[in-house]
């Protein structure tokens, strides 16, 4: 047998997947009350369209993603708006959302059309349908997908990767999706593909899920597609390395895919892409796995968005006493949480709770060069930390500060436990700010 | 509403934990790191209490102590917490240093031996993590140079009948004694278990390459500096070997004298003082191996691998400068 195809270097953390991989996705009963965010996506927030006291239906689009960068947001049920009002979005920080009293009957709006024969679409007819749903990446950096779908003309995409690695432990939403709806990965994959004007589409699947791969495989039939396994390690489903791992090229210091003919959707975009085309549905409910030692009983969900977390975990028998550590997304990248009703926003994958974070002090660097050996990107963490401690910004900069993609090796590797991706973080926050104070505007 | 406050206040309670990711973390730590190579020269320790007796042992234990006891002095008059010092770093210094002295060494010369190696070889530089130098051999050169006749005085192992008076170590008898002419060079098979004079730790190259294998299986430490060490010397002494085998010995010979294994496994690939890159890790381990072989061969002195890693360790900050890795998508310069 060949060698299963990778990246250099990386981690294999515990997968600890076993708690949710064989239970199917369960649809969670919508809440009392939803917190939609208008910013739930990379780029500008979205303008709101509804307010106090009116009147939404399911899909109901009740904010406008106005700027390039930006995605439309929609009701996730249907009711009265409550409020529309900051609350605490899941990075922490204060952010304008739409606040709606569910009324239960999931009354769909008439925005919701269905088309009879999505395949025949053009590209600009599946781009506008992408858009008008307010689809965003769902592996979790929420990237809006209509401007992936639309490359610059000087930028001709050959190849569409479909990620399917999942390779953040504990998480198995992914893994679910491409079990239970392989038909609408495949066919939301060909509308991408045709989009773009790829002439292919490559499944990247992590090697602890052949059983994905074989069920997306019978739906292969007649299109321009095939399902690559790669080895199972982390993170294996970072853009970067995911290319390199399936076709050897490697995307340019500062670039994008575009720039070497490459576009990546997630599996769970390519399902939402063919829901938008195919029913009209736009992006108001996502999968998602609740998991980790500290959840009674984790499963795998599909939740509507804006869903406060308190809701989800008591719908999954609550918490085990004295949990700690509640994160939105995975243990490698997720974001830690310190309140329990703030909502599940479209980029959100797992919610997994822990005992208890690492809080032990840090021991010197020892210059073991793990995190050098481990580093997807092949950084020198520590000396890229260093520089940051001792603020030498143009020697952080030229050791790659900026190309870090925070994946987290370095820190989970380090004997000394030694919060490198926190520092890197901290020097890439202030040279951004110096790149913007230097350039003219 | 009186729920949702409810649900409020319950999430307080909670008191959940913010922290930036990743939040899990692998289970290996530093201590764990210098308790492991602790374990691992176990079987040297105890092949020399065989070889060499309550001798071996006694400095073993004054080495390491006054390591211990001058790392917690420096912590105080640096004004830094002491629990530092159970961190194992310390301790691997003096046991280490211990193991390449000569047995008949005076203990209060171990002691002082071992009390430099961490102020002078760790402490001065800001303690673990900081030092340019392995500490356990800047202690070793501070003895060669402070007491010379007793850091090259040998006697033989208690297991060999020998005259005492006039033993000298198989790199010592191969140097200055004529042992190739006279045939008298030292057998392999006696090199590989260490029925040899030499320092305490150094004469079994069978017991250092037990808890070798341990550290490399463990991924404790890098195979390739003591790959790269080997195969330098090997390539080095194979050639004079060849073009003189009555003057020079034979390359397995160099590998199982003197302190070759003890250096390229155990001293070389101190993680604080090797270099961070792979670029940088052959490069330090093929200097280190081919001043070995100028020295054993050339040089004034019959062993050279203390100086040789002394000598590699300085250019290991050059080394982790200029020879970053390539980060992915970086332009390869053009061909």
């Amino acid at each position: 047998m060949a060698k299963k195809k990778t990246f250099p270097r990386g981690v294999h953390p515990e997968e600890n997947k076993e708690f949710t991989s064989h239970k199917p996705l369960e649809v969670m009963p919508s809440p009392e009350k939803v917190f939609i965010p208008l910013l739930q996506h990379f780029g500008a927030p979205a303008i709101p369209l509804v307010k106090k006291g009116d009147e939404v239906l399911l899909g109901q689009k009740i904010g406008e993603g106005k700027a390039v960068f930006s995605a439309h947001v929609h009701s996730s049920v249907s009711g009265t708006v409550a409020a529309v009002e900051d609350i605490i979005h899941p990075n922490g920080y204060p952010v304008l959302a739409v606040v709606i009293n569910n009324d239960g009957q999931d009354r769909p709006s008439p925005e919701i059309k269905p088309c009879s024969n999505p395949l025949t679409l053009t590209a600009e007819e599946i781009r506008q349908k992408v858009r008008e749903a307010g689809i965003v990446g769902l592996g979790g950096a929420a990237f809006p997908t209509a401007v992936k779908l639309s490359p610059p003309k000087d930028k001709p995409i050959d190849t569409l990767i479909i990620n399917g690695c999942e390779c953040e432990p504990y998480l198995t939403a992914d893994h679910r999706l491409m079990l239970e709806f392989p038909e609408e990965i495949v066919r939301g994959a060909e509308l991408a593909r045709r989009a773009v004007g790829a002439n292919r589409i490559i499944f990247g699947i992590e090697d602890n899920k052949p059983d994905a791969a074989q069920s997306l495989e019978r739906h292969l039939n007649g299109f321009p597609a095939e399902i690559v396994l790669l080895k199972t390690k982390y993170p294996q489903g970072a853009e970067k390395n995911l290319i390199y791992a399936l076709l050897h090229r490697e995307v340019p210091r500062g670039g994008l895919p575009f720039d070497v003919g490459v576009l990546v959707q997630n599996v769970g975009t390519a399902k939402a892409i063919w829901e938008a085309c195919a029913l009209g549905k736009p992006l108001i409910e996502r999968a998602i796995t609740v998991t980790g030692p500290m959840i009674r009983e984790p499963k795998n969900l599909l939740v509507r968005i804006g869903t406060p977390l308190a809701n989800i975990i008591a719908y999954c028998g609550g918490l085990v006493d004295h949990a700690r550590l509640i994160i939105l997304g995975g243990p490698m990248m997720g974001l830690a949480q310190s309140l329990l009703d703030v909502p599940i926003i479209k980029g959100s994958s797992g919610l997994v709770a822990l005992k208890e974070a690492y809080l032990e002090g840090e021991f010197p660097c020892i210059r073991c060069s793990r995190c050098v050996d481990h580093c997807p990107m092949g950084l020198v963490p520590t000396q890229i930390v260093k520089f940051i401690q001792f603020e030498k910004w143009p020697e952080a900069e030229s050791w790659g500060a900026l190309d870090c993609v925070e994946c987290g090796c370095c820190q989970y590797i380090c004997p000394s436990k030694i919060r490198l991706v926190h520092w890197i973080r901290l020097g890439k926050n202030y040279l951004i700010k110096l790149k913007r104070k230097k350039s003219p505007s | 509403m009186k729920d949702d406050l409810k649900d409020k206040a319950k999430s307080r309670e909670l008191s959940l934990i913010i922290e930036s990711s990743p939040h899990i973390r692998d289970k290996d730590t530093t201590p764990k790191i210098m308790y492991r190579v602790i374990i691992s020269l176990m079987p040297a320790v105890a092949t020399s209490f065989y070889f060499f007796r309550w001798r071996a042992i006694l400095l073993i234990l004054i080495s390491t102590a006054s390591a211990m006891i001058t790392e917690v002095l420096c912590l105080m008059a640096r004004r830094r917490t002491l629990k530092t010092v159970l961190d194992g770093s310390a301790a691997i210094t003096g046991l280490l240093l211990a193991l390449t002295l000569p047995p008949s060494l005076p203990p209060a010369m171990a002691a002082i031996g071992a009390s430099v190696a961490i102020s002078l070889g760790k402490q001065v530089y800001g303690g673990l993590g900081h030092n340019i130098f392995n500490p356990a051999l800047v202690g070793r050169a501070f003895l060669q140079a402070a007491f010379p006749v007793a850091m090259t005085t040998w006697i033989p192992p208690v297991t060999l009948k020998v005259d005492v008076a006039t033993y000298a170590t198989p790199l010592g008898n191969l140097k200055f004694q004529n042992a190739i002419a006279l045939g008298t060079l030292t057998p392999l098979k006696d090199l590989f278990w260490g029925n040899v004079g030499g320092c305490i730790g150094e004469t079994s190259a069978a017991a250092l390459l037990i808890g070798a294998i341990y550290l490399i299986l463990k991924k404790t430490i890098d195979w390739r500096i003591p790959a790269g060490i080997i195969l330098s010397l090997s390539a080095f002494t194979t050639v004079f070997w060849l073009i003189n085998p009555d003057r020079y010995a034979p390359p397995l010979f160099h590998l199982f004298a003197g302190g070759l294994i003890i250096g390229a496994f155990f001293m070389a690939t101190d993680m604080v003082t090797s270099p961070i890159t792979r670029a940088g890790i052959w490069l330090y381990a093929c200097g280190i191996g081919l001043i070995i072989g100028v020295i054993r061969l050339f040089g004034g002195l019959p062993e050279g691998v203390m100086y040789s890693i002394l000598l590699m360790n300085t250019f290991v900050p050059l080394f982790n400068h200029y020879l970053r890795p390539r980060i992915l998508g970086e332009r390869r310069p053009k061909k």
